[in-house]
């Protein structure tokens, strides 16, 4: 299939050489050349990557083989009907002149260029609102630029005041002073977060109110950035699988396969069959919990408390099992690359089937309780709706994307560990409101339940873990007794897996969306530069194309519904 | 049996030291405002559903206006960028207060040691206990609001707490 897009590509840019890596058409291009190529590329129905999945930067000031210019631009597209995967990359030498913004052709450039304009200091020209996004208003410097010292921390006196942001808001939907003026009122700010019950986490949701109508909505994050992707540039491979717990925190362990899948790929290792299907039961059960969670707050969010017992009580329960298997409860770091920490215990199957009927009981139990009941209907149907356009546009992703119809999963239209082989659906919504962002989300419990129930039959016996030193550790009696084992075991403790030269994107259906990993390695045991595709980051860059012209207390339910994880969202 | 006034007083009334009926009524009505940020704050939850639940220990009231708490857990890392809203929070609730640090995080930075990172929340505001763990067990909170629960025994009306804290906001 790729073979197709690279023949389009060459039809329609006869100077341009593609190139593939893993399962991505990469192309390099003159800056010059950026406004130019973006457009064709999202608006010629040959070519139609209706997806700009992200954008971010290299700084290449210490790279062994450093290229002309210090940094590079890359943005990373998609076309998910015809699954392309798209890199496009162009040098930039001054990042004060930088590179044109192509926010005007994806909603999800406006968030994703300021964020490289925050970390890396790369101008966009004529982007809308190009400032800060991550690090706070007083910050000085870039800290993902390799000069930066990883601990020069700075500190912030006070939170920014975003009145001008929502003026301009307001006015470019044509409401300024004279309007107010004439319909004889005065706008209310008023700031949701960033410490507010509704926001489940760190978010400021700041909205110019006429009555209980939201006329305009900015909204600021960055509250919880942790520096993951500076804190990994300065780890080994499997010193960042901790780091990876903590993105998604409510399904800890999909983000640590989707990182272990993500190195694995571009060592071209083929993991044990056993430890595939772990890693398909473990992913589904942790979109299972991921769901839980989400369903029962913003179930609270709406009043319904007994949802919250019905829901969160399974999860708690859950944690026995995924405790008993991982030692933790919600921090399991239990991948490594190469395979599985440990196997499954003796006797998980009854455990998991437990409580695979607990769950289903009490999601039946809740779905009783909203599916015929007049007051959710009400709140939730019509409410923020979002159209597929829009939702694609912004990079919506996951459970919120497929809610508007569009049937994108990656388990399906890319899969890997042998995906293609279970019997599921995809569910889709038809509306795009908060009603079908919780009902897909329900449907995809039983989806999930099902893919672990035909899992679990097909599991074969077997390792779970290559059988290659490379990367995986050599059994303890040759660390005792043998100097090459001692050798072996000490370089990839200390010195880390070793990943040859080269850039890679790897892609994977976590429970909010496609989480990926850009990565730049350097041969050495640790990544140059690793970059997270956060689903969340983008619905939450979409949010308020839902909630403007909606009253105020759909903006909390909405935001319950999109699922916003703090970790993952700031990094 | 009652000895002295008590003893002329008969059976309705107790006589007690003011310190003493205070203490009591605010060990066993904590009014937690959960600053939740973070991994830590799903913990919390887990610890006021119904498998732990906190109500046992009559901190269940959890409210989200500062201005109605006297307990404040902070749950997860706090950035740079967060550091000013947690004091203003802080500053928002009434005496007498008390705070937990919940988390590796919020004590000391935890495994973020780096340029946006808050290394310990007690450089921002005065904390009473600190729950160590990434994250810590449900059990721990518990455990650590019966820390605050004895520790508010030892103290006085009389005694205004952590008068002369300084962080790096102040
Ligand atoms: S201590 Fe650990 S679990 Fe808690 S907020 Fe920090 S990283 Fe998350």
């Amino acid at each position: 299939m790729t073979d197709s897009l690279t023949d389009k590509l060459q039809v329609l840019f006869p100077e341009i050489e593609p190139r593939t890596v893993l399962d991505c058409t990469v192309i390099d291009i003159d800056p010059q050349a950026v406004p130019q190529v973006m457009e064709r590329l999202k608006t010629y129905p040959d070519l139609g990557f209706s997806l700009l999945l992200d954008i971010t930067a290299i700084d290449y000031l210490t790279y062994p083989q450093k290229p002309a210019a210090r940094f590079c631009v890359v943005y990373t597209l998609r076309n998910w009907e015809r699954n392309w995967l798209l890199q496009v990359r162009t040098p930039v030498a001054d990042p004060e002149h930088g590179v044109e913004s192509v926010a005007h052709l994806w909603g999800s450039a406006d968030w994703a260029e300021r964020e490289v304009y925050d970390q890396y200091g790369i101008i966009f020209r004529n982007h809308p609102d190009l400032r800060r996004i991550l690090n706070h208003w007083q910050f000085e410097g870039h800290p993902l630029r390799k000069d930066y010292d990883i601990f020069k921390g700075q500190i912030c006196y006070e939170a920014d005041s975003l009145e001008k942001e929502i003026r301009a808001r307001l006015a470019s939907k044509g409401i300024d002073e004279s309007t107010m003026q004439d319909i004889n009122t005065e706008m209310m700010f008023l700031n949701l977060g960033p410490s507010h019950p509704a926001t489940h986490g760190a978010i400021r949701i700041f909205t110019a109110l006429d009555g209980e109508t939201i006329m305009a909505n900015v909204n600021e994050i960055g509250y919880l950035h942790r520096g993951f992707e500076k804190t990994a540039e300065n780890r080994t491979y499997n010193q960042i699988i901790p780091l990876t717990d903590r993105l998604n925190y409510c399904s800890a362990l999909m983000n640590n396969i989707g990182y272990a899948k993500a190195i694995e790929s571009w060592l071209g290792l083929e993991i044990t069959e056993r430890a595939m299907f772990m890693r398909v039961v473990l992913s589904e059960f942790f979109r299972v919990q991921d769901h839980l969670v989400c369903l029962a707050a913003n179930l609270v969010d709406m009043g319904g408390l007994t949802n919250y017992w019905y829901l969160y009580n399974e999860k708690e329960a859950s944690y026995d099992f995924i405790s008993r298997l991982t030692g933790a409860r919600l921090t399991s770091s239990f991948t490594r690359i190469g395979g599985m920490y440990r196997d499954f215990y003796e006797g998980w199957e009854d455990d998991m089937e437990q409580q695979l009927k607990a769950i289903e009981k009490g999601v039946n139990d809740s779905l009783k309780l909203v599916l015929q009941n007049r007051i959710v209907h009400d709140r939730t149907q019509g409410t923020c709706v979002l159209s597929p356009e829009t939702a694609l546009s912004y990079g919506y992703t996951g459970p919120n994307l497929r809610s508007t119809g569009v049937s994108f999963d990656i388990r399906k239209d890319n899969p890997y560990y042998n995906y293609e082989s279970f019997d599921f659906c995809v569910p889709v919504g038809s509306h795009g409101d908060v009603y079908d962002r919780i009902m897909v989300r329900f449907e995809e419990i039983f989806e999930s339940i099902k893919i672990i129930r035909q899992a679990m039959k097909m599991i074969p016996e077997g390792p779970v873990f290559v059988d290659d030193h490379r990367v995986a550790l050599p059994p303890k009696d040759q660390v005792y007794n043998k100097i090459e084992g001692l050798a072996n075991h000490f370089k990839l403790i200390f010195e880390g897996v070793k990943v040859p030269a080269g850039e890679w994107y790897d892609s994977y259906e976590a429970a909010n969306g496609e989480l990926g990993f850009h990565f730049v390695a350097d041969g050495s045991g640790g990544p140059y530069k690793l970059k997270v595709r956060p689903p969340c980051f983008y619905a939450m860059g979409g949010f308020h194309e839902m909630i403007e012209g909606e009253m105020i207390a759909d903006a909390v339910i909405n935001l319950g519904s999109i699922n916003i994880i703090g970790g993952e969202l700031d990094r | 049996m009652a000895l002295g006034i008590e003893a002329g007083l008969g059976d309705s009334v107790l006589t007690t030291k003011l310190d003493e009926i205070i203490n009591w009524g605010r060990q066993y009505s904590l009014w937690p405002m959960v600053f939740g940020t973070a991994c830590c704050a799903i913990e919390f939850m887990s610890a006021a559903a119904s498998q732990h639940d906190i109500s046992r220990f009559g901190a269940e009231v959890v409210r989200f206006s500062p201005r109605q708490a006297d307990l404040m857990l902070v749950c997860g890392t706090i950035s740079y960028k967060q550091a000013p809203i947690l004091k203003r929070i802080y500053d928002q609730m009434p005496d007498p207060r008390w705070v937990v640090a919940m988390g590796a995080c919020a004590s000391s930075g935890g495994i973020y040691d780096n340029y946006c990172t808050v290394q310990g929340i007690d450089t921002v505001i005065p904390v009473d206990v600190f729950i160590s763990g990434c994250p810590p067990r449900p059990e721990a909170v518990l455990d650590a609001l019966m820390k605050i629960q004895e520790k508010i025994q030892t103290e006085s009306v009389l005694v205004d707490r952590h008068k002369d804290f300084k962080g790096i906001l102040d």
